[in-house]
């Protein structure tokens, strides 16, 4: 069987910024993530996406609520959940092979997966390019780099925090048909946070439209299209001007919603 | 018919001046330098003030000097890559050449200035040769001194600077310390060194390894804590452990700022060496230049003076090398 659920109930997180001002970036977040399932966060800035992202890696700690991962409390970070930041985060004193070696090698599991690593760089289409130092590279390759040192350990769970946000708009069209493609191919959760309503339509199973200040979920959409999907047909249109609206008008007109 | 001809014509008359422009008047600075300072050391006469040389090892330099002048020369005819390096160190290479002949000129020929300070080439280069196995004698000292307490230094303060970047509480109680007795100059503990350790090898190799410590500490410490969260954080999201992260991302990403601590610590611990040998040492270049300064025997502290920087530009050499090797993947990143 294939693990990677995800239950979140009831978070509350706060920050303290610089002014020593106490911030609430999550208030009664409740999220269920299915295993196996593509699932992607979208709202504007400060709407505590990337916080959520950053609670389920383990690298944030909730004030109060709780966080699960196969019914497993989750505490600090681990192999099992992969992270993917924005910027790509390679090493820049490593290769593009030590850099995807870097996660077996922590975990000492290097010597009887030392194939894995080549698989990897193939899977993300970097083959040729194992030797580069990572600033030799241009921005789309070490993000599939990246991706790739995130998910050569096999996680359960792959966490995306804006992936592909700095890439040009070709570039990241063809990332999110290879992301589709891996996530078929390894059958992993994977939770991204974004940016773009196009992208998340066009990759998620569902998606969790969130709010500022405080942050919280003011609905959770599922995407009942068929795979590959049509990014100008008539059912995508309406699911994105679904979620504009809910974007654009979600203070005054949309109530918050905390089923799940 | 003509035409095959006229472009014959044209193209010997292309490559000739190009062949001729190809080699460079700057190739040809040398040996013209070299042969000028040789007719000046030859054709002037010597300054009666100066004691007689007893052999013409600046003659003899010269010539050495006008045979590789020549040598490369002629390589420089035939082999087109070496000729693109030299063509552009031969003007230096004339400089120097022509600078000694002023040397030459302001000593030996005319004793322009102070006879009894300033040698002629003759008898530092006349010290060199003579003296050699005795100044070899003292570099060896002095090498060992500076190589043993470059180490100790240097591990220190990486294994100090570490510590401090990575253990909250071992900062807490060490770092006023460093901060207190790290920009104390090395060489000013020496009195009280002197009286705490056993020899004065013992306490020479401490002041050297304190001169190195202190700036590779700080410079450490600082690297580290200049190195982006989230390159900890994606390390902690792959697995590996707090250790695993101090030794594979800590230090190879503050290595830059290690090695201009190194750096600094290197140039300070040079000042301390010599210093160390003219107090107490009984051996060593430092101790070598001091003596022979008291003996008023300049041309010696002259020949001394060129052995130290010998030392000092092959030891900066090495720790370029190292860091070129070490630090391959900033090409690029950095104006190198």
């Amino acid at each position: 069987m294939v693990e990677g659920g995800i239950s979140i109930s009831n978070i509350k997180k706060t920050f303290t910024n610089v002014q020593n001002e106490t911030i609430t970036a999550l208030l009664n977040i409740n999220l269920k993530i299915p295993t196996g399932s593509l699932t992607s966060l979208i709202g504007p800035s400060g709407c505590g996406k990337s916080t959520v992202l950053r609670l389920i890696a383990g690298l944030n700690h909730p004030d109060s609520g709780t966080l699960t991962l196969d019914g497993k409390q989750i505490e600090k970070p681990g192999s099992d959940r992969g992270f993917m930041f924005q910027q790509h985060t390679l090493f820049p004193w490593l290769t593009i092979r030590n850099n995807i070696a870097f996660s077996l090698k922590a975990q000492n599991i290097y010597k009887e997966n030392a194939s894995r690593v080549d698989e990897f760089i193939d899977l993300v289409g970097l083959k040729g390019f194992e030797n580069y130092y990572p600033h030799q590279l241009s921005g789309g390759m070490c993000q599939r780099a990246s991706l790739a040192r995130a998910i050569v350990s096999h996680p359960k769970v792959l966490l995306l925090d804006e992936p592909f946000g700095a890439l040009d708009a070709f570039t990241r069209m063809n990332m999110q048909d290879e992301l589709l493609r891996i996530w078929k191919e390894r059958n992993m959760t994977m939770i991204m946070v974004t940016h773009d309503v196009d992208e998340a339509i066009y990759v998620s199973d569902q998606i969790v439209v969130m709010s500022p200040r405080p942050g919280r979920i003011i609905k959770i959409v599922d995407v009942k299209l068929a795979r590959p999907r049509a990014r100008s047909s008539n059912d995508f249109l309406l699911y994105r001007s679904k979620i504009l609206r809910l974007l654009n008008f979600g203070g005054t007109e949309i109530q918050p919603e905390f089923s799940i | 018919m003509a035409d095959i001809k006229g472009s014959e014509v044209e193209t010997t008359g292309k490559t000739a001046p190009g062949f001729a422009k190809s080699i460079k008047i700057s190739t040809i600075l040398p040996i013209v330098a070299a042969a000028g300072a040789l007719i000046v050391n030859l054709g002037l006469p010597d300054s009666a003030e100066h004691p007689i040389a007893e052999h013409h090892y600046f003659a003899g330099a010269l010539c050495v000097l006008l045979a590789f002048a020549g040598i490369a020369f002629i390589t420089g005819i035939f082999s087109q890559k070496f000729r693109t390096v030299y063509q552009s160190k031969a003007p230096f290479y004339s400089g120097i050449i022509l600078f000694l002949s002023l040397c030459d000129i302001l000593t030996a020929k005319t004793a322009l200035l102070p006879v009894l300070y300033f040698p002629s080439l003759d008898r530092v280069l006349g010290v060199l040769i003579e003296d050699f196995s005795f100044i070899c004698k003292c570099l060896i000292y002095s090498l060992r001194l500076q190589f043993v307490g470059w180490l100790c230094g240097a591990f220190c303060g990486i294994s100090t600077g570490v510590a401090l970047g990575f253990i909250p509480q071992f900062k807490y109680w060490t770092y006023p310390l460093v901060r207190i007795l790290g920009p104390i100059p090395s060489t000013a503990w020496f009195p009280l060194v002197l009286v705490s350790f056993p020899t004065v090898v013992s306490a020479s190799t401490f002041l050297i390894a304190l001169a190195v410590w202190f700036p590779t500490t700080v410079l450490t410490m600082n690297g580290i804590n200049n190195i982006q969260n989230s390159y900890f954080e994606v390390a902690e999201t792959m697995g590996a452990s707090k250790t695993y992260v101090i030794f594979h991302v800590g230090i190879p990403a503050a290595m830059p700022h290690m090695f201009i601590g190194l750096f600094n610590g290197t140039c300070a611990s040079f000042i301390t060496l010599v210093t160390a040998e003219m107090i107490g040492a009984k051996c060593g270049i430092g101790w070598y230049i001091n003596w022979q300064k008291e003996m008023m025997a300049y041309a010696n502290v002259y020949a001394g003076l060129i052995v130290m920087s010998l030392i000092c530009y092959c030891f900066i050499t090495l720790l370029f090398y190292l860091r070129d090797k070490v630090l391959v993947w900033q090409k690029g990143v950095i104006k190198w």
